[in-house]
């Protein structure tokens, strides 16, 4: 096998998940998982169905959290992060 | 008007989960490209800091048991020392490495609390549970960050890291606080409620 190509092999082999495609899931996953744990307990989601909930039953949705946690990550924290990414990548070559 | 335990317990498991994010993008990055903007330094340490100032609010209002008190208050001073030196290493201000064994020592104290405060057995209740299960996961999980002093590039202890804060958020969002765990609950617990 030639050298370079094995070498190239190794590398997509060690590095199933570039850098950028992690940085890019993680947010959205998040979410997914948020939208799973909605789905599966939905008496979670006072929201659906908000008379007679008290003030914290209304204010505080763990599964909404979640959405929340993950839409946070990737509008404020992946996005600048995989530009930043990409340019020293850019600078590196 | 005060909030159960649980829903505090799920407010901090947010903010805890964006840490473990931040750490987890963090290892996967490398710090060089982490700290290309100023603001995102200080981003998870400045979260992990302001949890600890805002567990002192907690330790105050939940005054049904002294030893709660003492654990939060203890849970309060150590993330703020860690946070608080984390971001004095960020910022330049701080320099020897050593104060990286303030992550560690928070974890060693948030473990013990956790299980000297839980006064009953692991099948009692889901909380006993969790508490047990927090406890150990705080204790061994601080071989991680104790062994991030010595070696900090690595991307394989910080992933590590980052993956127990995870965990950790978790289980936090499993909190209930009356609620069976895998079909086990005390009737000395309660009624449970959804």
């Amino acid at each position: 096998m030639h050298p370079t190509f094995a070498t190239e092999v190794s590398d997509r082999r060690v590095r199933w998940l570039s850098p950028e495609a992690f940085i890019s899931l993680l947010g959205p996953l998040t979410v997914a998982g948020g939208v799973i744990w909605a789905i599966l307990q939905p008496w979670r989601l006072t929201l659906l169905h908000p008379l007679h909930q008290g003030f914290w039953w209304l204010v505080v949705e763990p599964p909404l959290l979640v959405v929340g946690a993950g839409i946070f990550f990737a509008f404020v924290v992946a996005r600048p992060l995989l530009a930043d990414l990409e340019a020293s990548r850019a600078a590196a070559r | 008007m005060q909030p159960h335990a649980e829903f505090v317990h799920w407010l901090f498991a947010t903010g805890i989960l964006l840490v473990g994010m931040c750490l987890l993008a963090e290892a996967v990055v490398g710090r060089e490209v982490w700290q290309q903007r100023p603001w995102r330094r200080y981003l998870w340490p400045g979260i992990a800091f302001t949890m600890g100032v805002l567990l002192w609010p907690v330790m105050a209002l939940y005054t049904n048991s002294a030893i709660h008190m003492y654990a939060h208050g203890a849970w309060a001073q150590v993330l703020m020392l860690a946070g608080g030196a984390e971001l004095g290493l960020v910022r330049g201000r701080l320099h020897s490495r050593w104060w990286r064994l303030t992550w560690p020592l928070a974890f060693a104290v948030t473990g013990t609390a956790f299980l000297v405060h839980e006064q009953n057995a692991w099948w009692f209740a889901r909380s006993a549970f969790l508490h047990h299960l927090l406890g150990w996961t705080f204790l061994l999980g601080a071989l991680v960050p104790l062994a991030l002093v010595w070696r900090p590039q690595s991307a394989v202890l910080r992933g590590m890291f980052a993956l127990t804060i995870v965990a950790i958020s978790v289980m936090l969002y499993t909190d209930r606080d009356v609620a069976p765990v895998f079909g086990h609950l005390s009737p000395l617990a309660g009624t449970p409620h959804r």
